[in-house]
């Protein structure tokens, strides 16, 4: 077990702390990350692996869906306007299924940030996500934070130079292979990539690739936590989700002050000593450049990188770990009045634990039972409900429609015979990739009968129309009514499409106009 | 500098200016904000080289891009004829009647003829087609010159009693005010309207039809059903032209109106007549 004074200080200055907070207009501080380990950067390297295996290989996924439609399990055709997600297809019509995820992802996202805080921000931001993989591009090149800020004082040598150039040209290969994998959502993937390395793809695509190239590289490599703190209006409204229930990463000073790095000599003085013996190693791993032991701040992503770094100091003491930990406000603020008496005192760590040294019964600990309250029990009601509600209509939506336009220009035809027709643009949809015949049929119509432009067959009250897989038949129909038989101005009547093979059908009800004079 | 003043509160140099002891703190423009404002300057002069922008005498320079708004438009003319091509030379090679039944080059006649119809015909047809009193209805089933595809490309290519054409539609209804005596254009107006509807005066049918066999037969037909070859209308129908009714029939007897119809191919040319005459027969009366 290594004593306090054993533990090696780190020279590193939480740049973008409130204390020392440059004005806007000041260049910004470079910050060295320093690298972690522990169970929280394990995790991270888990949800990296999953959230980049997931957007670099979801389009390269197969779905048999048949002869008429594309095999691409995940595809935005926009040249044809279909969505295509493993077994759904969806038409624009039907864009409400993405709008409804939408309202999921939204309400999802407060139902996390109010359990366990900003952990988007912090584990599957992309921008969290992509900062990570250069970050280790970084490091494997330049080294650890050390012979980084070295390099980066350095003068320029043969030795800067060609592992700045390394560093680069690696980011600008991952910037190009994300802005890549994007537009493989939208095409083939397979026929697209040979496309594009043949030079013979859309000019779009490149541009896209260019875009997100240049976005990932200056986003991801140059800017990196100023995106976050800087343009992302997403932190500030997180804060406003949190409460004093919600898990955020929290520096326990009840237990951690009054900091010392000469603990012995301050408590041989008779002065009350924490855990924290300000080794900096927190400050230093964290990404976002600020010291956790302020408080909550703003460009906190709760990435818990500084819980690893801590953690591994306190097992290096032999002191309990959690001096920086996920805690609620809500324990917080009761372990902080046990430490001060209720306020009235400095903290004084020996109030939370017994005479032994460990830690006093009294102390809050979190459960998950707190995460279970009303609050949250709304939001995943919330959620689920619009969860529901979408694989309802999911499961029980139809794939045969129907649309009818009636003609107003003229509204009605007097015919040499006396009788009235009108005319209507008929809209068949046949929303499976398989081809399928339609009986369009009259209803309703005392007398009617139609005729449908293009179809040389005499008038009737029914036809059969062949409609092609996953296509949008459009049909002008002219219907016609004997003028013994008009009863009104205007006539409801039906519209109906059926497909006997699957005994799908579709209605629409139309009006039937006729002069006012007509009987 | 050695006037160099630091402002005591914000501890930032000062840039000298002051207004009734209020001194402007020089504080340096964000890093960010200066990069864009050149790159912005540096657009702004290689735009003006590359784009027409700078004013000489009597022009302005070209640019080295050699950018046209109207050259633009050209291009963008000529890639819409290029794109339509081969419907365009599908419809030169093809009959009306060919191309109302080929699915493909329906769609495409019906959408050019509609649009060329827009612009030319609806001042006398109406925006529908729907016609109006002496301009007739297209929509319908009846036809004065004749409903097939080829008949309607026919009439639209000579007009109707259009002099400039030597092959427009020829005819004209005798005025029989000089020929018949009022009460014969009464009875025999009676008797057209007999036959297609109700009239007051029943007595007047059997003298009008003699007057009828008599003087209007001969264009008309015996059985008044009309002469295509003539343009001479139906009178059976549920459809005037020139009004329904005894008085519209008698007033049409005695001074008749001649509907005249330019002749369109010398203006449109061929295809896009042919267009029309599809249009026309797509509206749903076409035979």
């Amino acid at each position: 077990m290594l004593d306090q004074s054993q533990v090696e200080r780190l020279e590193a200055e939480a740049v973008n702390s409130a204390k020392t907070r440059q004005p806007l207009y000041a260049a910004r501080k470079k910050i060295f990350p320093k690298r972690a380990s522990g169970r929280f950067r394990q995790f991270k390297w888990l949800v990296m692996a999953i959230t980049l295996g997931i957007y670099y290989l979801t389009p390269w996924l197969r779905w048999d869906r048949g002869p008429f439609a594309p095999d691409q399990a995940v595809l935005i055709d926009l040249a044809n306007r279909r969505f295509y997600f493993f077994f759904i297809e969806i038409w624009p019509q039907e864009f409400y299924y993405v709008a409804g995820l939408l309202m999921m992802a939204g309400v999802g996202l407060f139902l996390i940030t109010s359990t366990v805080g900003r952990a988007w921000c912090g584990y599957t931001c992309p921008q969290t996500v992509w900062v990570d993989l250069f970050l280790v591009v970084e490091r494997a090149i330049e080294g650890d934070r050390n012979a980084r800020m070295k390099l980066d004082a350095a003068p320029w040598s043969a030795r800067k130079l060609f592992l700045r150039v390394s560093k680069h040209a690696i980011w600008l290969v991952i910037a190009v292979a994300t802005g890549g994998a994007w537009i493989f959502y939208f095409a083939d993937a397979p026929k697209l990539l040979s496309e594009v390395v043949t030079g013979t793809a859309a000019p779009i695509a490149y541009a896209t690739i260019a875009v997100l190239t240049g976005t990932t590289y200056v986003l991801g490599g140059l800017m990196r936590e100023q995106v976050c703190t800087y343009m992302c209006p997403w932190p500030r409204i997180q804060a406003a989700m949190l409460d004093e229930n919600s898990l955020t990463v929290t520096y326990n000073d009840w237990r951690g002050e009054p900091r010392s790095r000469h603990a012995k000599k301050a408590s041989a003085a008779g002065q009350s000593v924490g855990d924290c013996v300000d080794c900096n190693a927190c400050v230093a791993v964290c990404p976002m450049g600020i010291d956790i032991r302020d408080g909550q701040q703003l460009e906190c992503i709760t990435c818990a990188l500084c819980i690893d770094a801590c953690d591994s100091i306190m097992d290096k003491l032999g002191r309990e770990r959690g001096l920086i930990s996920y805690a609620t406000l809500a324990d917080y603020n009761a372990n902080m009045a046990m430490a001060t008496s209720g306020g009235t005192g400095p903290v004084n760590p020996a109030l939370v634990r017994t005479p032994s040294g460990s830690f006093a019964d009294g102390l809050a600990h979190f459960h998950l039972g707190k995460i279970f309250r009303l609050r949250t029990y709304i939001y995943l009601g919330v959620w689920s409900a619009i969860g529901l509600v979408l694989v309802y209509s999911l499961l029980t939506r139809e794939r045969l429609e129907l649309n009818v336009l009636h003609d107003r220009n003229p509204q009605f035809v007097t015919l040499s015979d006396g009788s009235i027709r009108n005319g209507y643009t008929v809209k068949l949809l046949n929303m499976i990739p398989e081809p399928r015949t339609v009986e369009i049929s009259l209803h309703d119509l005392d007398g009617g009968e139609m005729s449908i432009v293009g179809i040389d067959q005499p008038a009737s009250r029914s036809f059969s129309i062949p409609v092609e897989p996953d296509r949008l038949k459009m049909l002008k129909v002219f219907v016609r009514q004997p003028v013994e038989q008009i009863r009104k101005p205007a006539q409801s009547f039906e519209f109906r499409i059926d497909d006997t093979a699957s005994s799908e059908t579709a209605e629409y009800t139309a009006t039937f106009n006729a002069p006012e004079n007509s009987r | 500098m050695s006037n160099e003043h630091i402002d005591e509160i914000s501890g930032i140099t000062t840039t000298g200016h002051e207004w009734d002891g209020i001194k402007e703190l020089n504080n340096p423009l964000p890093r960010w904000w200066v990069i864009t404002f050149y790159i912005t300057v540096a657009w702004a002069l290689a735009y003006t080289i590359a784009y027409p922008a700078w004013p000489m005498l009597s022009s302005a320079t070209r640019g080295v891009l050699g950018f046209s708004s109207r050259n633009d438009v050209k291009n963008e003319m000529a890639a819409a004829d290029a794109a339509k091509a081969k419907y365009v030379t599908a419809i030169q090679s093809k009959t009306v009647s060919e191309i109302a039944a080929d699915d493909t080059l329906r769609e495409f006649a019906v959408a050019a003829g509609g649009a060329a119809f827009k612009v030319n015909c609806v001042q006398c047809h109406g925006s529908g087609a729907q016609g109006s009193a002496g301009f007739p209805n297209l929509n319908d089933d009846d036809w004065l010159w004749g409903g097939k595809a080829e008949q309607i490309q026919q009439t639209i290519t000579h007009g109707i009693r259009f002099a400039a054409d030597a092959d427009t539609r020829q005819s004209e209804m005798t005025a029989f005010a000089d020929v018949l005596k009022p009460e014969q254009i009464a009875q025999v107006s009676a008797y057209v309207a007999s036959l297609s509807g109700p009239v007051q005066d029943k007595s007047l049918i059997e003298p009008g039809a003699k007057v009828f066999a008599d003087n209007c037969a001969a264009c008309h037909g015996e059985n008044a059903k009309g002469n295509r070859d003539l343009g001479a209308p139906n009178l059976t129908d549920a459809i005037w032209l020139h009004g329904s009714g005894e008085a519209a029939i008698a007033a049409q007897v005695r001074a008749p109106k001649n509907g005249v119809m330019p002749a369109w191919v010398g203006r449109l040319g061929e295809t896009t007549v042919k267009e029309l005459a599809v249009y026309v027969h797509s509206l749903g009366g076409g035979e």
